[in-house]
């Protein structure tokens, strides 16, 4: 059981770590999401269940969640934006050479 | 019949012909022209800003900055992490006899908790019964935290005049803006959440009612049914929520839960953490119906995180309930 605690809390640092090197801003909410994964595990060994459940629903969660709006709203999705106009682009080009 | 029909189904979604998930769902926006030129546009505005600031003609102030900013985070992450480091190296070991923490207060929940609060699960009983003026302001302080985020993000229903430039948002269009990205009526997310919505509602009300005798209570059960209507929010969109879930509803919510808890535990701050006796019978340890005031104050609770969770995520969505 040490050993398993032991990864587990290597994996917190390493997570905290990588959330801030991240250069996508869509990675580093991924990455605390997990974060907050493994600090529920960590509450289950503690033997504080109440504890796990809250942060598996709140910091995995809802956290995260909200992240996800918040980067929607700022736009900061490109991959999405570009990917469709790209398409977009693909089809003018069609129906000008059908023309 | 029905059967039939479903068969028909398979059979086209095997000939990847059209099928009727297919024609209702919009991914892409009905006026497609328009958000393709907006999204133009604002990629070159991304494109602009940064050209502007990483730029080595016009960006030289930001430049010569760059270098005392990396020197002085630098410096204050060390100097932080030394003094956490050393606090840490400070703090008494885990489970040492004479560890402040072990002290008459803690003797006094282990070895009476059940008998003086009827709760199998002694952190509720701590919380909603010893502690329930610290629960009383914490559930405040999440109400006051939703007050914040409306005052922050709420947007006005109606147009505004277009001299009056400072707020141009207004609710409509950030619901415009909001459509550019999300997709509608998608097929694989309804069907997903059809399933699994019921599931994490009832699980979360399993997690309240079951706050006195298992782990859980009101703040994580009412995290999950949060979670859960926003899930179903994803799905369906505004307007099915709307029908069950508009602002007047989130008030009423959030305003009888929290009267509740502070006409029940307000007292407290009288009388001092041990409270009156309520006189309520604490029942059998382990029924449901036991532990007096604990059950109504998890429901309580549960009602207002699970409203301000679901406002949380529309306030950041279009501004409004």
């Amino acid at each position: 059981m040490t050993v398993f605690m032991c990864v587990l809390l290597s994996f917190l640092v390493i997570c905290a770590i990588a959330v801030s090197f991240s250069k996508n801003l869509l990675n580093s909410v991924l990455i605390f999401m997990s974060y907050s994964l493994i600090m529920s595990v960590i509450w289950m060994l503690l033997e504080s269940p109440d504890l796990a459940i809250t942060e598996a629903a709140v910091g995995a969660g809802i956290t995260s969640v909200l992240f996800f709006v918040t980067l929607n709203r700022i736009h900061s999705m490109f991959k999405d934006a570009s990917g469709k106009k790209k398409v977009k682009e693909a089809d003018g080009n069609e129906e000008k050479e059908k023309a | 019949m029905k059967k039939k029909k479903k068969l028909r189904r398979l059979l086209s979604w095997i000939r990847e012909s059209r099928s009727d998930y297919y024609e209702n769902m919009t991914i892409r926006d009905d006026d497609e022209e328009v958000t393709a030129i907006t999204k133009q546009e604002h990629k070159e505005d991304v494109e602009r800003v940064k050209e502007k600031v990483y730029s080595d003609t016009e960006g030289g102030i930001f430049r010569k900055y760059r270098i005392l900013y990396t020197v002085l985070a630098v410096v204050f992450a060390v100097f932080f992490s030394t003094v956490l480091l050393l606090t840490v190296s400070e703090l008494p070991l885990t489970g040492e006899l004479d560890n402040p923490a072990n002290n008459e207060v803690e003797r006094r929940y282990v070895e009476k908790g059940l008998e003086e609060t009827g709760a199998t699960n002694i952190v509720a009983g701590m919380i909603l019964d010893y502690r329930a003026f610290d629960t009383l302001g914490e559930s405040h302080v999440l109400f006051v935290a939703a007050i914040t985020v409306t005052i922050l993000l709420r947007l006005d229903k109606k147009e505004r005049d277009p001299e009056d430039t400072k707020i141009t948002e207004t609710i409509g269009e950030a619901e415009e803006e909001d459509k550019i990205f999300e997709p509608h009526h998608d097929a694989i997310l309804q069907k997903v959440a059809m399933i699994l919505v019921p599931i994490i509602i009832l699980f979360g009300i399993y997690v309240i009612l079951n706050g006195h005798l298992s782990p859980g209570g009101g703040f994580s059960g009412g995290a999950i049914i949060g979670a859960g209507l926003i899930l179903y929010l994803n799905a369906f969109g505004f307007e099915k929520t709307e029908k069950f879930f508009n602002e007047k509803v989130y008030k009423t919510v959030i305003f009888s839960g929290l009267a509740f808890y502070a006409l029940a535990k307000c007292y407290a701050f009288f009388c001092g953490a041990n409270g009156l006796d309520s006189h309520i019978s604490k029942g059998i340890p382990g029924h449901i119906i036991s532990a007096g005031l604990i059950l109504p104050l998890d429901i309580a609770v549960g009602c207002v995180v699970a409203c301000t969770m679901y406002a949380f995520y529309a306030m950041f969505r279009k501004g409004g309930l």
